[in-house]
């Protein structure tokens, strides 16, 4: 079997005129956490759609635990749970029956989905409401639901689709915790998402798409050291900052106010902050914090959406 | 191999079926439509009438049946277009016609059982039938038949069920009339015969005349013939545009 969990080969998909996904090609290893992040409308559901055999690729091919997707689909898809981006139980079903229901339909034998059901149920705490009708749960506990009925054929890969939009601040860790421990176990994780800060807690790699197109593909450290010129000094005075003097500051590429602190973007964190000592003596200010930032998710995120969009403009 | 997946997927159209039973068909309003629906209609046709009660079963069987097994099968895909679990559905590792094939089960046995109802109440009124195998072996096919008609008429990719509905009248309710229920075919004008040889509903009215009265206007090897050629086409003609249709609706 080959050693990656899901392949994908210029994989493209049209809605009319509109190209959603544009010759994509990448891989996800067995075992890893890989993240898929994208601005709305940037390509990620419709990749996941067609990955998972909801929707038909016009070119390209796909491959998931070395199964093609279009020659061998009903295999494929036996690999795979899918936490899809909205909740999808059946609302009339109980979630005790919801879960016999997959069970069934990926053939598990009746006692092992019973004894699957029951851990699965406990361990995202929904055991002593298992009999309830599905109409009747929170946002947060379908979710869980919708978890728990990917992963009763104890599938070796898991697609997630955003699975913490819209879940409060609680639900959203918990189902993080859940996903680190899966992943723990060996499970191959496949999670699109837009929180940045989702997929740098969550995963190994992360590819990141904007218009249908792969803008970067690389760890998230890597993709950080990539980066130059993202790193910045946060620091906060005494007095109101002059921000008219302080971006012409040498080495500083761009300041921007965040509540009463500045932080000034740079390539050489050290020469800026000579600068701002400087800077304090000179406006009678003193400084209250400052602390030196390497560039975030969320920074490397912008900047390479701004300079795919250029691209596009150019 | 190729046999095992057939057996696998045929499992997994009765997993489909037993769901779709479940969460549509065992509700109160439902059963009571299908029990009530042939009570009402022995009402409506045999006060101040004088039909003999055997040309009523064969008819009000025929209209019963048709009515039931294509009343809900129709807007199971656009319900679950709605509620997005059709989207699970396919997801998992059915294909579209064993989808197909569950909710045309489903609402085969629907059918089946409703169909019991003006049978019995026509027995209790003192009707005979002349030919119990015919008569269980026809209403067995024609629930078949029906059922995939009702999954041809969810074809439409639409996700309101409301619409599916109104087009499903407008096809049901002229069937109804130009399929001998009303005026057996003998004594229809020639366009008449002609226009009820498209209906599947002929092929089984005939059939439960056959069965009851021990006439018919066809032979019953044309009657089962034709009825199996209509699942057929019904059938294989579902599957063809729900894949059509299924990128549409997701």
């Amino acid at each position: 079997m080959s050693e990656n969990a899901v392949e994908v080969n210029s994989l493209t998909k049209n809605y009319g005129e509109l190209r959603a996904v544009d010759h994509i090609s990448f891989e996800v290893k067995m075992g890893e956490t890989f993240g898929f992040l994208g601005p709305n409308g940037a390509g990620k559901t419709t990749t996941i759609r067609m990955l998972t055999g909801v929707i038909k690729p016009d070119e390209g091919t796909a491959s998931l635990m070395g199964y093609d997707i279009i020659r061998e689909t009903l295999k494929a898809k036996e690999t795979f749970g899918i936490v899809p981006e909205t909740s999808n139980a059946y609302i009339d079903l109980s979630a005790w029956n919801n879960l016999m229901l997959m069970g069934e339909l990926y053939g598990v034998p009746k006692k092992e989905r019973e004894e699957r059901a029951t851990e699965l149920l406990r361990r995202f705490d929904l055991y002593d409401r298992k009999d309830e009708k599905v109409k009747g749960f929170s946002k947060g506990m379908k979710q869980r639901l919708i978890i728990c009925m990917a992963l009763i054929h104890d599938p070796p890969l898991l697609f997630l689709d955003e699975p913490t939009t819209a879940l409060d601040v609680q639900s959203a860790r918990r189902i993080r915790n859940m996903l680190g421990e899966f992943n723990k176990k060996g499970t191959t994780i496949f999670l699109t998402t837009h929180n940045i800060e989702e997929a740098n807690l969550l995963c190994d790699r992360i590819a990141i798409i904007n218009h249908g197109r792969l803008a970067a593909i690389d760890r998230p450290q890597h993709l950080r050291s990539r980066i130059g010129g993202l790193n910045s000094v946060e620091v906060s005075f005494t007095k109101p900052a002059d921000l008219e003097a302080l971006v012409e500051v040498p080495y500083v590429r761009e300041v921007r106010k965040l509540g009463d602190k500045v932080r000034l973007y740079t390539s050489s964190p050290s020469e800026v902050i000579t600068h701002i000592v400087e800077y304090a003596r000179e406006t009678d200010s003193r400084i209250v914090t400052l602390q030196t930032l390497a560039p975030t998710l969320e920074d490397i995120f912008v900047k390479l959406i701004k300079e795919q969009e250029a691209g596009y403009d150019a | 191999m190729l046999r095992k997946e057939y057996v696998t997927q045929f499992r997994r159209a009765l997993v489909i079926a037993k769901k779709d039973i479940r969460i549509y068909y065992l509700k109160g309003p439902v059963i009571i439509f299908g029990v009530l629906i042939p009570l009402f209609l022995y009402l409506a046709f045999s006060i101040g009438r004088s039909i003999p009660i055997n040309t009523l079963v064969a008819g009000l069987m025929a209209m019963t049946l048709f009515f039931t097994s294509t009343a809900v099968s129709p807007v199971i895909a656009p319900w679950e277009t709605t509620m997005r679990t059709l989207e699970r559905l396919v997801s998992t590792p059915v294909s579209v016609s064993t989808i197909i094939l569950g909710d045309v089960m489903a609402s085969l046995l629907f059918g089946i059982l409703i169909s019991v109802v003006p049978l019995v109440v026509g027995v209790v009124m003192g009707a005979t039938v002349a030919s119990l195998p015919i008569l269980v072996g026809g209403i067995i096919l024609a629930a078949l038949c029906f059922s995939s008609l009702g999954g041809l008429l969810s074809t439409p990719p639409s996700s309101m069920p409301s619409t599916i509905m109104m087009l499903a009248s407008l096809l049901k309710f002229p069937l109804i009339f130009i399929s001998g229920i009303f005026i057996p075919l003998e004594q229809m004008p020639g366009w008449g015969q002609t226009l009820a040889l498209f209906s599947p509903l002929t092929y089984f009215t005939d059939l439960a005349r056959y069965a009851t009265q021990g006439i018919g206007y066809f032979p019953v090897y044309v009657d089962v013939a034709v009825l199996v050629l209509f699942t057929v086409i019904f059938f294989f003609a579902a599957v063809k545009l729900h894949n059509r249709n299924l990128p549409k609706r997701l």
